[in-house]
């Protein structure tokens, strides 16, 4: 029997290589859905309505404010007020029908999962990341194409009022910040669309992107006014980064397992719990505990996992060290700071805190333990950035005082060998090693190990964080203080009271 | 064709699936039957490359469901519990969209769409939207969805529900001519009239697993017993059973009328209609009395199905 699929040459390349994860092939198929989504949401007066009003009548009224605010302030001659905001007009007339994209993504992913039409399409040769794509792009171009026809509309409009013209540099720049802003909602929402059963949820969840894309656009309104365009280069970098870390985390996220394998939204308490406590602590299935020395060795046979993390740090690590150089060399103290530098008395210094020497490895170590539980708490709600950068702040403080020392004449090696390596060489490690545990805990949901959904892949990662806390940070940062507190004195004491 | 071995599927702490195994052979149709939250659906999802098996192994077409799940979805046509359509486009469109996912010709697509409409008996319906399909007709059309690309296998799940009978007639020929055209076929319906009649074999699932399985004979003969008979005469008996039991399980004797169960009705029936003539006695009528599958269905899975959502 001779079947279509049979005579079909089988398809293969399903994924692109490097950074951009979509193939040719991928891209063709995608558009097929696409395709369908957007005719099919310019049959929707619900979506259509509103972006015509925001495409036409938004940019008009928003000619009509420039106009009348730069006759206004021209009066008291306050120009460059006038001068500064209509350019942050042009960036809102484009973000306000990309907000849209939000609402249609939403919609689209999850609006179809309750209305069944999503497994019919789960059962056709498209793959996880080819429905992705199609359904991304689907949920981006109208209103895209909303938002070029709104700043079109106000660019004509001011062109024609008030004879502005904007750079070609500010134009790329917003029609960019626009496209990628975009693509950073749509792909925040295929997360929460995927993670959620019903529209009414995933709206509920929306405000997890609504809220800080709109600290964004105060962001780049102050950055505007501040007249520094050159500064919104980096925004768009650092958008596009974003928008690209979402996307990937979005292919992972997209899976017909995730999209059909739950029917109801449920916070499941015990069951977060009980697979955090077993992988904590090594339970097995049958409920058994390992001994203290199984759990050491198998919690140092995480360490191997953290290679990749480690080196982020490492690097980041090497960044905060020739940033402190950098800004010494750019930000060097004046002539009498450096003499004060270079008069510093330690021996005094160290004197004076002698009355506090019986309590400073109590309190050094509770201090590292307060950054640390800071740092990691951070790092959750800053997919990790803040996690480990905190650690790197210090070191790019000691990079800049260690060249000011030189400035000023003095070793700063002796410096870092009296004051600094005697603890840090026992401390830094374990910081390094604490930030790359929260690291990879803090970014397990980009991409979720092995058959592991996003909450067990995070949950799993945060256990192994605590084990890799408990079992290695704390006894090194015990030693640490220890080291800190009454070896760091006498080093000092032997280079500086010679 | 399709194969499954030890198939399992778990949804945290549920299992919905725990190890079915199953075999539809060319041109074979198995019927799949079980209450309601039974795995009939996760099983389909499975075996359709839609959900990964925690454990097990199943292939269509000789593809594996996980290793080529891309192969074993072009080779496949499902009809999904729901149709699950786009309200906003017309019947064409639909399948012409579902015709390039399959990497098929507009051309092609919406000439077979057509003839589909035409066979199911609604070609005015083609150009309307699908919002203004009745339940029967949204149907259907996920039928020609299962059925457009041709494939060599088709998974359908509740085919002819929400159907009137007939519509349900057409739906259930397109069915049996699928089956001649050596298609591969597993049907999951709650209509066990239908599935007698459809179907070459039977499998019965319940909380997950697969607890009987057969030809309707063999799992009639294997859970309700040998064939039942009923045998008229013209007079009583009047007691003189002994001869009877030589032969067949004598179940019941009223007066003129006996029934009987025999695993041999060709054989033992002449012999039994034989003696009767011998001893003078005439035979108004023998017939087998009819054993349902329903009966079946309700001796395996317990008088009351168990109530719940499919997973």
């Amino acid at each position: 029997m001779a079947t279509i699929e049979q005579v079909q040459r089988p398809q293969t390349g399903d994924t692109g290589a490097g950074l951009w994860p979509f193939s040719r092939h991928d891209v063709r198929m995608a558009l097929i859905v696409t395709r369908r989504e957007v005719r099919d949401a310019f049959r929707d007066w619900r979506i259509i309505i509103p972006i015509i009003l925001l495409t036409l009548f938004f940019p008009l009224l928003m000619n009509f404010t420039a106009a009348r605010m730069l006759g206004f302030v021209s009066e008291y001659g306050a120009e460059i007020i006038g001068t500064r905001l209509v350019p942050f007009l042009l960036l809102v007339v484009g973000f306000f029908p990309t907000s849209f994209s939000l609402v249609i993504a939403l919609e689209t992913f999850v609006g179809e999962k309750e209305r069944r039409s999503l497994e019919p399409l789960l059962a056709t040769p498209l793959t996880n990341a080819q429905l992705y794509l199609g359904k991304m792009l689907a949920a981006v171009v109208p209103p895209l194409f909303a938002s070029y026809l709104g700043i079109l509309v106000y660019l004509v409009g001011l062109a024609l009022t008030v004879n502005w013209v904007p750079t070609w540099q500010l134009l790329v720049q917003t029609l960019l910040l626009t496209t990628i802003q975009g693509f950073v909602m749509v792909a925040g929402a295929v997360i929460v669309s995927s993670q959620t059963t019903s529209t009414r949820a995933a709206n509920l969840l929306a405000s997890f992107i609504i809220v800080p894309m709109a600290l964004l656009l105060q962001f780049e309104a102050v950055v505007m006014f501040w007249g520094n365009y050159a500064g919104l280069w980096w925004l768009i970098l650092g958008l596009a980064i974003t928008a690209l870390v979402l996307m990937r985390t979005g292919i992972h996220v997209f899976n017909r397992e995730e999209l059909l394998g739950r029917d109801i939204d449920q916070i499941r308490i015990g069951w977060m719990w009980r697979l955090f406590w077993n992988r904590l602590t090594g339970r097995d299935e049958r409920g058994r505990y390992p001994s203290p020395g199984t759990w050491l060795r198998q919690t140092l046979g995480l360490l191997p996992a953290l290679r990749t993390p480690f080196a982020v740090v490492l690097l980041g690590f090497a960044g905060a060290v020739v940033l402190g150089y950098v800004l010494a060399h750019r930000y060097a103290f004046p002539a009498e700071v450096q003499e004060q530098l270079a008069s510093v008395d330690h021996l005094q210094n160290l004197a004076s805190i002698r009355g506090a020497l019986s309590r400073l490895p109590a309190l050094i170590f509770a201090h590292n333990l307060r950054v640390v539980a800071l740092a990691s708490l951070l790092g959750v709600f800053t997919f990790g950035v803040m996690g480990f950068a905190i650690y790197m702040i210090p070191w790019a403080f000691i990079a800049y005082i260690m060249t000011q020392l030189a400035f000023a004449d003095q070793s700063p090696w002796s410096f870092l060998l009296a004051t600094i390596a005697p603890h840090a060489t026992i401390e830094l490690p374990a910081l390094l090693l604490v930030a790359a545990a929260a690291l990879r805990w803090q970014t397990a949901f980009i991409a979720p190990t092995g058959d592991r959904t996003i909450s067990e892949s995070w949950l799993a990662a945060a256990a192994d964080f605590t084990r890799v806390f408990v079992a290695i940070v704390v006894p090194l940062l015990l030693l640490a203080a220890l080291a800190e507190a009454y070896i760091t004195p006498s080093v000092v004491m032997a280079v500086y009271g010679r | 064709m399709i194969t499954a071995e030890g198939l399992t599927k778990r949804f945290d702490d549920f299992e919905a699936v725990r190890g079915v195994s199953l075999e539809v052979r060319e041109g074979e149709l198995l019927a799949l039957l079980g209450p309601n939250g039974a795995g009939k659906t996760t099983t389909v999802r499975m075996l359709s490359a839609i959900l990964r098996p925690t454990a097990g192994r199943a292939t269509v077409m000789g593809y594996d469901v996980v290793a080529e799940a891309d192969r074993v979805r072009r080779s496949i046509g499902l009809l999904t519990e729901q149709p699950g359509l786009y309200p906003r486009m017309s019947g064409l469109e639909y399948l012409v969209f579902y015709g390039r996912l399959y990497g098929l010709d507009d051309e092609v697509t919406a000439r077979r769409s057509r003839e589909l409409f035409a066979r199911f008996a609604m070609a005015d319906a083609a150009d309307r939207r699908l919002g203004t399909y009745s339940k029967g007709m949204r149907q259907k059309v996920g039928i020609i969805r299962a059925m457009l690309h041709e494939p060599s296998v088709l998974l359908l799940d509740e085919p002819t529900s929400a159907m009137d009978p007939r519509s349900a007639k057409i739906v259930r020929d397109a069915v049996a001519q699928l089956r001649r055209d050596q298609r591969s076929i597993i049907v999951c319906t709650h209509n066990l009239a239908e599935a007698e009649a459809l179907a070459d074999r039977i499998a019965i699932i319940n909380a997950g697993r697969i607890v009987a399985h057969g030809t309707v004979a063999e799992l009639k003969q294997a859970l309700l017993g040998a064939p039942l008979m009923q045998l008229q005469l013209d007079r009583s008996l009047n007691g003189e059973t002994q001869f009877l039991d030589e032969l067949v399980t004598v179940e019941m004797v009223d007066g003129r009328v006996i029934r009987y169960r025999t695993a041999e009705p060709d054989r033992h029936n002449p012999e039994l209609v034989h003696r009767l003539s011998a001893l003078g006695l005439g035979v108004v009528s023998l017939q087998a009395l009819p054993q349902s599958l329903e009966d079946v269905y309700l001796r395996v899975v317990g008088a009351v199905p168990a109530e719940g959502d499919e997973q």
